[in-house]
């Protein structure tokens, strides 16, 4: 048979209802590329930012898997990875299998990057935010769809110029994840390197497309939530998620455009020689540059970190109203101190904003400066500190269900504490004197950001899958997700506050081998050698991410059935169907109360919804609980 | 599915969401602008003697663009104000002369002034040689003012080929009238209508030259902040004639027989923007031309 007298007899009969519905309904069926590719509804922006995020976190990870072999085991050579490695960078990046400093470098600088910009980011802010914040003011959708799907674009080009970077000729930014002038502006430069393709030139590039991303996501986020908020919905009604998306919203607007100035600016020193952050006299390999001077590097220290500390806000604050969501739902009351937790957030971002030199005490800007920056950093301690309380007692006297989103919501409640905790000792400048760029800091900030978020972001995965699919995660597979991760983190991070206080410093290429004879031991090991558990640690952490991908995607196609609402829970995203259509609400919702009343006397059941009216019983109740409060 | 409040006002915020989406984003937009301020601070600040470069950009163009820009700012409110009373000839109109004001600036900016800045040369003598260019520096007159020194020798290259050829060891200068004449007074000071180059030429040995450059990015931290600063500038002019065109042609006419409220909402978004923009020159004018 012609196949294409077949197209051509067929063709009439499969167009006419097509035709048919253009004119019977205002709407028509969009095709694939539209509805899944280039999509403007914000649950598909969602779910492709989750994935991309997720598979950057992954990729992020592995990079630090590579460089825990060299911290391990210093100048020894990978086995069966290390020369496919070579085939794969190139260039000599793992000549016969042995890191080369220069791939080390790049390693870390882009470690940091991925997790972080690539990673972190777009999973918590633009993943959660995208998919959850729109439901849960009952809105139809984000107040710009269109400017949404161009704000995932610009994230996946930013995405992919950061990959690209790998493969150019000198390899991928090598400078650290922050760039410190002037260092970044003559690295990747001169003999053998491209103009533009080369590591440092497409980091920053990269960076534009990234902070463009983010520039559109926060001013839709913003606008969203104050115009599409459902009838009944008022500021003190939203549920915490969506206040600390919103002021999440506002550090990224806000912040991330002055490291835009300084990446244009960093730009420009490399492209047109210019010296923004180029000192007088500066003499690389023996010759005077030819450049005009004049510049600040501390220049660029201060832009990047005007970013880089509100940034530390832009990873938890999504975290924390995430844990928030959950420990309210599995603690089957309402959260404890909502409006304390608000406006904690709500000083959290202020603040935020005016303590970032805390990074920079040993750069001799002054001891005025230095004090100033002291005193912010520790105040900001304050409403961390409340909120954290906050958590831990809401906890209290609930008859808690530990499913899997609430182990990772719990964990998450000790592990930020660690981490801000002994972020204290660094705050005070005499104290980060020693402690300053070791393995303590790495621990600090790890402690925050991937038991901390990273935990949290598993649990928001665990929670809102249902309500994207119709479907559970497996509870068992998520439990073996759990426990070794937990394990494995506080193996991997507890050891390096004691390596920190043993002067092992974080960017020693051979670990700290070359100084292991000096070193005391903490359990017969001394702090080079505490590298080898680590690192274990760290790989066995990579394969117990296996039975979470796996369970993943296993359970989009079979996961166990579920109705709309699986988790029992009061915000309006469980009043949409599961999953919600293109629209998201087959009934607008009004909300009539409060996010988290769990358990409310007088009811039938331990949750009443927000949509759902004040009974004379719900007056009763709240009359009740006045006159007790008084 | 339709989004609520694209041309409608939300009763309790009294906003339409785009207003409130133009807003935000011209706060992140006062930070971008507010981050390459704040370098020009820095830098400016912790320049040396006589490195920062002043009075060297035309004032009276700068003045003329500045008048331009502002006229502009008022016809877009005219064009936006001529939609609201249904006056559309007259949008028209005043959304012409706004998109030509534009134009006319980026074309000062682009023909004009950077173009002759390319073809300016300077050569920054080494602290060790100043005394012997002082018939061309007159650094001691201007210490007895309390002026800060003279440290490059500017004016037209005229072997411009000794920029690349190692062997060429002098720079033939063409000298700005304050090289030429460094003990005049009128040269003390940055002036408002810029001097006429004079004829005479001075030979500078490369020896004694600390970097010799056109007066492009590279020239110096002036140079770099002016040109990112007004190219960021101009990109931003570039971007809002480019919307006013396109809210000028034939489409804004269909759109306005549809729905004449939504046009005229556009119209003030951009018209917002525009007036960020004006603002942002507002600060160059003063920081680069005059001060």
């Amino acid at each position: 048979m012609d196949p294409s007298a077949d197209l051509t007899s067929h063709a009439p009969a499969a167009h006419d209802p097509h035709h048919h519905d253009e004119h019977g309904h205002d709407h028509h069926e969009l095709g694939w590329w539209r509805k899944y590719v280039f999509s403007t509804d914000h649950k598909v922006i969602g779910i492709q930012y989750l994935i991309t995020g997720l598979i950057f976190l992954f990729l992020g990870f592995t990079l630090m898997m590579l460089m825990r072999w060299q911290l391990a085991y210093p100048g020894k050579a990978l086995p069966v990875l290390g020369p496919m490695l070579n085939v794969l960078f190139g260039r000599g990046s793992m000549p016969e299998g042995i890191m080369a400093p220069d791939f080390y470098n790049s390693l870390g600088a882009m470690h940091g990057t991925i997790m972080i910009f690539l990673g972190v980011v777009p999973v918590a802010f633009a993943a959660f935010g995208n998919y959850v914040v729109p439901l849960q003011i009952g809105a139809p959708d984000m107040t710009f769809p269109k400017i949404n799907m161009a704000s995932y674009w610009a994230f996946f080009v930013g995405g992919i110029i950061m990959l690209i970077s790998f493969f150019v000729p000198g390899g991928a930014a090598k400078s650290g994840w922050t760039a410190y002038t002037p260092l970044s502006v003559i690295a990747d430069s001169g003999p053998g390197h491209h103009i533009i393709m080369n590591g440092q030139t497409l980091w920053l590039i990269g960076f534009v497309f990234l902070i463009t991303s983010s520039l559109l996501g926060a001013v839709n986020f913003i606008t969203t939530i104050i115009q599409l908020r459902a009838k009944g919905l008022t500021w003190m009604r939203l549920p915490f998620f969506v206040w600390a998306q919103f002021i999440t919203a506002f550090l990224l607007l806000l912040a991330f455009p002055p490291l835009e100035a300084a990446a244009v600016m960093q730009l420009m020193d490399r492209l047109a020689a210019t010296s923004f952050f180029m000192p007088t006299g500066l003499v690389v390999s023996g010759a005077a540059l030819n450049i005009s001077g004049g510049g600040s590097p501390i220049l660029w220290q201060h832009l990047f970190w005007f970013l880089g500390h509100p940034e530390v806000y832009v990873l938890i604050l999504p975290a924390m109203g995430i844990v928030a969501e959950i420990l309210a739902n599995n603690t089957r009351k309402p959260l404890w101190g909502y409006k304390s937790l608000v406006f904690a957030a709500l000083v959290l971002g202020f603040l935020s904003f005016i303590v970032w030199a805390h990074h920079m005490w040993l750069t001799g800007m002054g001891t005025v400066v230095s004090a100033f920056f002291q005193t912010t950093t520790l105040i900001i301690s304050i409403p961390s500190v409340i909120i954290l309380s906050a958590f831990f007692i809401s906890l209290w006297g609930g008859s808690i269900r530990f499913n899997t989103p609430m182990l990772f919501a719990t964990a998450f409640l000790p592990m930020f504490g660690i981490g801000g905790l002994t972020g204290i000792p660094l705050a005070f400048n005499a104290a980060d004197i020693y402690l300053h760029d070791t393995y303590y800091v790495i621990a600090h900030f790890h402690y925050i950001v991937a038991p901390g978020t990273i935990f949290a972001l598993f649990a928001g995965v665990y929670f809102w899958f249902p309500k994207a699919t119709g479907r559970m995660m497996s509870e068992f597979w998520g439990k073996v997700h759990f426990w070794p991760s937990l394990i494995c983190m506080n193996v991997i991070f507890l050891p390096m506050f004691l390596q920190g206080m043993l002067s092992i410093h974080r960017r020693w290429y051979d670990g700290g081998q070359g100084w292991a004879l000096s070193n005391e031991k903490v359990w017969g090991l001394s702090g080079f050698e505490w590298n080898v558990p680590i690192s274990i640690a760290a790989w066995v952490m990579g394969l117990a991410q296996i039975p979470f991908i796996i369970n993943f995607f296993w359970s989009i196609k079979y996961g166990k059935k579920v109705n709309d609402n699986p988790w029992e829970a009061t915000t309006l995203e469980w009043a949409a169907p599961s999953p919600p259509p293109h629209g998201n609400f087959a009934v607008v919702p009004t909300a009539h109360r409060g996010p988290y009343e769990y358990s409310l006397p007088g009811r039938e059941r331990d949750f009443t919804m927000q949509n759902e009216p004040i009974r004379d019983s719900d007056r009763r109740a709240y009359e009740a609980a006045a006159a007790a409060h008084d | 599915m339709e989004i609520p409040y694209t041309t409608t006002a939300r009763p309790d915020t009294g906003l339409w969401n785009a207003k409130i989406g133009i807003w935000l984003f011209l706060a992140s937009e006062v930070m971008l602008f507010g981050g390459l301020f704040s370098a020009y601070i820095f830098l400016r600040l912790d320049a040396a003697p006589g490195h920062w470069p002043r009075g060297l950009l035309n004032v009276p163009v700068g003045t003329m663009n500045t008048a331009i820009l502002i006229a502009s700012s008022v016809t877009v409110v005219l064009a936006w104000a001529a939609l609201k009373m249904r006056q559309f000839s007259k949008y028209k109109f005043y959304m012409g002369i706004t998109i030509l004001c534009g134009i006319v600036f980026l074309v000062v900016k682009l023909a004009y002034e950077w173009p002759i800045k390319f073809h300016h040369f300077g050569a920054k003598i080494t602290p060790a040689a100043l005394e012997k260019y002082e018939p061309y520096l007159g650094n001691a007159h201007l210490r007895e003012g309390g002026y800060e020194p003279r440290v490059e020798i500017s004016g037209h290259l005229e072997n411009p080929e000794a920029l690349h050829d190692e062997s060429i060891r002098e720079y033939h200068i063409k000298l700005d009238a304050a090289n030429a004449e460094p003990l005049n007074p009128d040269n003390d000071r940055p002036r408002f209508w810029p001097a006429p180059m004079s004829d005479k030429i001075a030979h500078v040995s490369k020896d004694d030259v600390q970097l010799a450059s056109m007066y492009v990015p590279k020239h110096s931290t002036f140079f770099a902040t002016y040109f990112t600063i007004t190219g960021l500038h101009g990109l931003h002019v570039l971007g809002g004639v480019i919307v006013f065109i396109y809210l000028w042609l034939p489409v804004s006419a269909r759109l306005y027989k549809r729905n004449p409220e939504q046009l005229a909402n556009r119209v003030e978004v951009a018209g917002l923007f525009w007036h960020f923009v004006d603002l942002v020159w507002i600060f160059v004018f003063p920081l680069f031309y005059l001060l």
